[in-house]
């Protein structure tokens, strides 16, 4: 099983490299661009088909994200 | 009293920070690999260095958090004793929890590297005992995610109990609420600081940080 983890920051938090990505984007002429939020992706390919959603919760908040800055999605994802 | 510096992969302040307690003459120091599961029996302060620990991968000071060692050195903080974190030592020490908040990318999106103004906030903790209230003293900083946040509970409860150690003065060089720079635990016994008071005690470059090492064994 492959699940996708989504990761961003919270709306709260100031993303300055998602500005500094904007911000070139406005100035390559993509003038409809109104906001970029930067994340990151980690995909996680597990041994079982089986895998508990409480266990990838856990991950997630214990280690892949700090929950005070960030939120994050899960998705299972076909190879 | 007995200091141990932990040296994870990637930690490039390790050295510096092991001469600057080691040329006080009154600390016996010794290296600590993050492999380690126990902490020596008669250690008094565990020190966390700055440098880049594993890349910086994931997120700053968030794959050391779940090193061998942690577990020990929350232990060893749970029971009264020092710890210190400089820089990515710092942000170690948010992200295992055992000091409020966290250090994020910096509001330029730039690394910084200069020498920096900070106010003194609190005289009164074991580490700074040899400063005056308010004092300012420069310590160089060198840093990409040194920009601290917390939510609005968690800072008053960091005013309530008077756990702001340090304030940038007359810039804030990263972003950080309320230019914070360093901040204590409750109990005022663990501290961590994004500048660095190691770099600072040569009389040829300045001493500033001198008294930051001194003022733990009074």
């Amino acid at each position: 099983m492959k699940v996708r983890v989504n990761i961003v920051l919270k709306p709260s938090v100031l993303d300055p490299q998602g500005q500094a990505v904007a911000n070139s984007l406005l100035g390559q002429g993509f003038n409809n661009v109104k906001n970029v939020r930067q994340g990151k992706i980690l995909d996680i390919e597990f041994n079982s088909n089986e895998v508990n959603i409480n266990m990838i919760n856990d991950m997630c908040e214990s280690f892949l994200t700090n929950p005070l800055v960030e939120d994050y999605a899960i998705e299972e994802i076909n190879t | 009293m007995k200091i141990g510096i932990v040296v994870f992969p990637g930690s490039n302040c390790d050295n510096d920070l092991f001469c600057a307690f080691e040329k006080q003459k009154m600390y016996d120091v010794i290296f600590l690999w993050h492999k380690d599961t126990d902490l020596p029996k008669d250690l008094d302060l565990c020190a966390i260095p700055g440098g880049f620990s594993f890349g910086d991968y994931l997120r700053t000071g968030a794959i050391a958090s779940k090193s061998p060692i942690i577990n020990s050195i929350i232990k060893f903080a749970n029971s009264g004793r020092f710890v210190l974190g400089i820089c990515n030592g710092f942000q170690i020490l948010c992200e295992t929890g055992l000091l409020p908040g966290v250090l994020i990318r910096n509001k330029s999106t730039k690394f910084v590297c200069k020498n920096q103004m900070l106010k003194v906030c609190n005289s009164n903790t074991p580490f700074t005992k040899l400063y005056n209230e308010n004092e300012e003293v420069n310590f160089p900083i060198a840093h990409h995610d040194g920009n601290y946040f917390v939510n609005n509970e968690t800072r008053k409860m960091i005013y309530d109990n008077n756990q702001v150690a340090f304030k940038y003065h007359k810039n804030n060089p990263n972003g950080s609420v309320d230019n914070i720079a360093g901040i204590y635990s409750q109990n005022h016994r663990i501290l961590g600081l994004m500048p660095h008071p190691e770099r600072r005690v040569s009389s040829e470059i300045g001493l500033d940080g001198e008294r930051l090492f001194r003022s733990l064994n009074i």
